[in-house]
């Protein structure tokens, strides 16, 4: 049985899990990479690309190898590092990347022809021939790729965002962070200690040092228990700080509840969190790197420190015979570790001839590890000693340390870049840190327990300008760092990892030095290090080393790559929070919804609103019935359509219509009051941007509307003219979209429909409230009102608004009152029909590539005024004689359908772009012609009535003869409109 | 990024939409027949600077105003937040 004595789990609370299908038992406490270790297993999955038997090498988040598919159904998660997940009873996880099994993987073939597969054979090969590509290679390598699959199925569980400030935030709960946490908190300020572990205390819960005379697990669990009581500490365990951004701003993700079967009720799975942090304190630790050996990546062989935290705080070790290959006195504590815990230490292989000896194991000094055996679990090493002699050595562990890597990461997410220290040889924090940002503890560079608490403590004092006493921290160990900087094997057979989860090895990193590759980032990309789940934490530092060498420079001469967020991967689920399905985005709702709905109308989302697209009335199956039905009613009889979601915006003062002069390019100063006017708005560019109708209700009141897309963006469009252009001007603007409930009423009825509803005072026969009218009434006997005599449909129409709080009940008086005019709701089909009918341009035809005269509307722009747009709408190119002008189209066989989108080419030529004149921008059938048609813009189109042109749409593969006509299709005169 | 509002306070920037360089402000005279070098220059030159940028920000979910805000484009760092339509005045800007 490979669990030992001690540890730090809960022995009272045995627990239940399966891996690959088979039953294992563990404890509360354990991960299930260190339950798999007490069960003796190694062999735990298989590498990305040749599909090497791997076994776990690590105690957290920079795991390589053990990645997992935990859970099933639903909750499939896959690409889960084992040395993270919290065990919990029944917890199901199944190796990845093999088939049938992991001890048996077809696709292990894949390591047989490794000579082809290095670096860059991905673009070297597959490349011929190049129609090969979609058909034969791609499928074939998607199906061999990947890590792990998806369920594919909807996630069951909520994740939440949230958002918290501290004057100091802590990351990392070891040494250095407690302390930090420990000064901070009694100090009263608001403090956030952040670690991704479910047990606070980082190393000191994996090695055997004292502190004071307790344990450091012991210790750090007092420590901890002392900071819960605080009430301006957060304590934040199971949360891994995922980013430093701008300004102190943090991102965070809190495993609430992975440790858990299924979240409880009520509660999410995770939050992502955004943290606000005046100051913040870097205490990551560091992360110990392997050396490369051939065949160094076989199941049993993992980093030192692991061998040790595995048998210290999980009393677990997957082996018998352990071996230790080090080039450093820390790689040594395992042995002493492992010694105390009456496991036996086969050998002890120092890279330094003069490294220390531990008594109770055989020392191999000047010595390297130059091969292994035992490809699903190590079996053996081969050593070459330093007489140049070769020894093989029995073992089924072999701890490896190459020196440990502060965990710069999150230092150099603004751009910085690390230092080299030679005294440690590694990395530490570079000077330009992000803002608000210091270091301490083993992420500084400063590796002894002591001195790690030391500096936590004083780097928190210094955060908060702190000027009492420091806090009182136990005596510990304060052993000075002892390496000799050792990175591969040289002169050695055999393909020797740097990257074990992108399989990237020392000679790729030769290959792409002899490509000249050579540069670091160029390194990175082309043979893919660096780059897999874990970001090759445990692998970029040593391939840089091996670089440097094969460049003949130094280490910092070679420099690092970049370092990005997240710090650890995150789940999309974690990031979209609860903006998902329908709740992507908030629904906006209009008046009239309720209504609406129980009339059965069919919604489409317009932006976040929701707008009937139609009425389907009993016996309607089909929404073409619907949308006929609504627009022969509209022109027939009357009728009404919810127009609340176009933008409004209310514009007032002495200076508003010297304002709105300079917004339009048409003329609206000496607009009369009671007098609606359309209005086209240019960008500053000349082109078309957004078009309405402005109502002057007072001399200084008017009302503009926008298109329902631009409501938002001709606000901000307006502010900033009126507060960064002619700041002095007396106007002030304010949006009233959602304070008014509007409808169009249209059609020969609409005028004795609204009799029925405006109070009797006020007249609106044709004479007193002719067309393009405006004015302020009252309906229903006293609700406060505003009503337009404008018209997108072309019939007789108005548009009528009401304070929102009314607009339900306008809706349902106005159906009511309409009932005996057969009053016909309609949507938005019917609207985008009928406007098209009459030849009203829209947003298909404002698509920012326009300009006015493309729209015909050329005479529209002033030449006597300012306004926005105006100069530059003068350009040549934009005057060309060819210039695009919108026009109508209809198929020359009445029966054929047109596609909105399809250009327009000439007869005779072939359709490629040499001979595009032009396109179809918007296309409906018209029930009152009973056809299709269209309008669109056509390179000098209103020369060219009558012409016939074809419309093709490539992708839908048609081809359709066209007639150019004019845009008006019905009522061109505007008679209807004015009676 | 935050961005500490002259009359608000701290914000988070998540609450602004950006426009860009604040040379949007002088825009040039309106010529009834030329003036399409200026506009031109208005419109597409920008001096793009990998340093200080006075740039336009609209506090859309807040208070409605334009600012200006000096910000270090390579650093982030905010070193003056004003309201543009102060700035707008001490540039000449009137009606």
């Amino acid at each position: 049985m490979t669990r030992i004595s001690g540890g730090l789990m809960d022995r009272s609370k045995e627990l239940s899990f399966s891996f690959d299908g088979k039953t294992f038992q563990g404890f509360q406490g354990d991960t299930l990479a260190s339950a798999l270790q007490a069960n003796g297993v190694r062999l735990m999955g298989r590498s990305f690309k040749y599909h090497r038997p791997r076994g776990v090498i690590s105690a957290g988040s920079e795991e390589p190898n053990a990645l997992v598919e935990l859970r099933s159904g639903a909750r499939k998660e896959p690409n889960t590092r084992a040395t993270v997940v919290e065990l919990f009873d029944g917890l199901k996880a199944n190796s990845q990347n093999c088939w049938p099994s992991r001890k048996f993987d077809a696709l292990a073939v894949n390591d047989l022809l490794s000579p082809f597969f290095a670096a860059g054979f991905y673009y070297k090969t597959f490349m011929w021939p190049a129609k090969f590509w979609e058909k034969v290679y791609e499928p074939i390598i998607r199906h061999a790729a990947g890590l792990g699959t998806l369920s594919l199925e909807p996630d069951p569980d909520v994740y939440d965002k949230g958002f918290l400030h501290c004057d100091l935030l802590v990351t990392g709960a070891g040494p250095a962070g407690l302390a930090a946490a420990l000064t901070a908190g009694r100090s009263g300020a608001r403090i956030i200690l952040a670690d991704t572990d479910f047990l606070m205390g980082g190393r000191l819960n994996a090695e055997r040092f004292a502190l004071g005379d307790e344990a450091g697990s012991a210790w750090a669990a007092a420590a901890v228990d002392e900071l819960a009581s605080m009430p301006n500490v957060r304590l934040m365990p199971r949360t891994s700080i995922l980013g430093a951004y701008d300004h102190g701003i943090f991102s965070a993700v809190e495993s609430v509840s992975d440790h858990l079967a299924v979240p409880a009720e009520g509660k999410p799975r995770q939050i992502l969190w955004r943290i606000y942090a005046k100051k913040n304190l870097l205490c990551a630790g560091a992360i110990e790197r392997p050396i490369a050996f051939p065949n160094n990546d076989r199941p049993g062989i993992m980093l030192a420190g692991a061998v040790r935290a595995y048998a210290n705080r999980w009393a677990a070790v997957a082996g018998s015979k352990v071996a230790v290959f080090t080039n450093n006195d820390d790689g040594l504590r395992t042995v002493t570790d492992l010694l105390a815990k009456g496991i036996e230490v086969v050998a002890v292989i120092d890279t330094r001839e003069d490294g220390p000896v531990v008594s109770g194991a055989e020392h191999f000094r000047g010595a390297q590890v130059i091969n292994t055996k035992g490809r699903l679990g190590l079996k053996s090493i081969t050593v070459r000693l330093a007489n140049g002699q070769s020894r093989v050595i029995a073992c089924d562990i072999l701890g490896v340390s190459g020196g440990w890597n502060p965990n710069v990461s999150i230092s150099s997410h603004q751009r910085g870049r690390p230092d080299w220290n030679e005294d440690i040889s590694a990395f530490v924090p570079g000077k330009d840190l992000p803002d608000g940002m210091s270091v301490a503890g083993a992420a500084n560079g400063v590796f002894s327990t002591a001195m790690a608490m030391n500096s936590g403590a004083a780097g928190a004092a210094k955060a908060l300008e702190l000027k009492s006493a420091a806090i009182d921290l136990p005596e510990t160990e304060d052993d000075p760092v002892s390496i000799k900087p050792f990175w591969h094997v040289k002169h050695a057979k055999g393909r020797a990892w740097l990257d074990q989860q992108n399989d990237v090895t020392v000679k790729d990193v030769k290959l792409a030095h002899q490509e000249n590759f050579r540069s670091v980032e160029h390194l990175k990309r082309y043979t893919t290090l660096g780059m897999a789940t874990d970001q090759g934490k445990t692998a970029n530092v040593n391939a840089l080393a091996v670089m440097a060498e094969l460049c003949d420079q130094s280490i910092p001469e070679t420099g690092t790559t970049i370092f990005r967020p997240p710090y650890v991967p995150v789940a999309l689920g974690a990031l979209a929070g609860r903006s998902r399905a329908k709740e992507f985005h908030p629904y906006r709702m209009t008046p009239s919804h309720k209504w609406a709905e129980e009339q059965g109308a069919v919604f489409v989302e317009t932006g976040n609103w929701l707008r009937a697209q139609w009425f389907p009335q009993k016996g309607e199956t089909h929404w073409r019935q619907s949308v006929d039905r609504e627009v022969l009613a509209t022109r027939s009889s009357v009728g009404v359509c919810d127009v609340t979601t176009l933008g409004k915006i209310d514009v007032q003062g002495t200076d508003a219509a010297t304002f709105l002069n300079k917004i339009y390019c048409n003329g609206f100063a000496k607009l009369p009051v009671g007098k609606v006017r359309y209005g086209l708005m240019l960008r500053e560019d000349g082109m078309a941007m957004d078009d309405g109708t402005t109502a002057r209700m007072a001399e200084n009141h008017f009302v503009t509307t926008t298109t329902t897309a631009n409501a938002l963006s001709v606000y901000r469009h307006m502010e900033f003219c009126r507060q960064c252009l002619w700041p002095d001007l007396d106007v002030q603007l304010i949006s009233t979209t959602e304070s008014w409930a509007q409808y169009a009423v249209a059609g020969p009825n609409a005028r004795k429909l609204l009799r029925k509803l405006v109070d009797p005072e006020f007249d609106i026969s044709n004479e007193a409230f002719p067309f393009m009218a405006c004015g302020e009434i009252t309906v229903c006997g006293g609700i406060e009102a505003r009503l337009f005599r404008i018209s997108f449909s072309g019939e007789l129409a108005y548009e009528i608004a009401v304070p929102t709080r009314y607009g339900d009940g306008l809706i349902r008086a106005l159906m009511d009152a309409g009932k005996e005019f057969d009053v016909a709701p309609y949507g938005t089909e019917a609207l985008g029909v009928m406007r098209v009918e009459k030849g009203h341009a829209a947003g298909n035809e404002l698509n920012g590539q326009t300009t006015a005269r493309n729209l015909g509307m050329a005479r529209m722009v002033s030449k006597t005024k300012d306004s926005i747009g105006s100069v530059l709408s003068r350009r040549d190119g934009l005057n060309e004689g060819n210039a695009p002008r919108l026009v109508g189209f209809q198929p020359v066989d009445r029966a054929a359908p047109l596609t909105s989108g399809a250009h327009l080419i000439g007869k005779g030529n072939p359709a490629i772009a040499e001979h595009d004149e032009g396109y179809l921008t918007s296309v409906v059938y018209s029930p009152n012609l009973g056809h299709y048609i269209g309008l669109g813009f056509l390179e000098d189109g209103e020369t060219r009535m009558g012409e016939t042109l074809r419309a093709v749409n490539l992708l839908g593969k048609t081809d359709i003869e066209v007639e150019v006509v004019s845009p008006h299709f019905i009522d061109p005169e505007g008679g209807r409109l004015r009676v | 990024m935050i961005i500490n509002h002259p009359l608000l306070g701290q914000r988070d920037a998540q609450e602004f939409t950006y426009l860009g360089d604040a040379c949007l402000i002088d825009r040039p005279e309106w010529q009834p027949e030329g003036g399409l070098e200026e506009f031109t220059d208005y419109a597409y030159q920008r001096e793009n600077p990998a340093g200080e940028h006075r740039e336009l920000w609209f506090h859309e979910q807040g208070d409605r105003s334009w600012l200006v805000v000096t910000r270090n484009t390579l650093t982030h760092e905010i070193s003056k937040v004003e309201l543009a339509t102060d700035v707008a005045r001490a540039r000449g800007r009137h009606k």
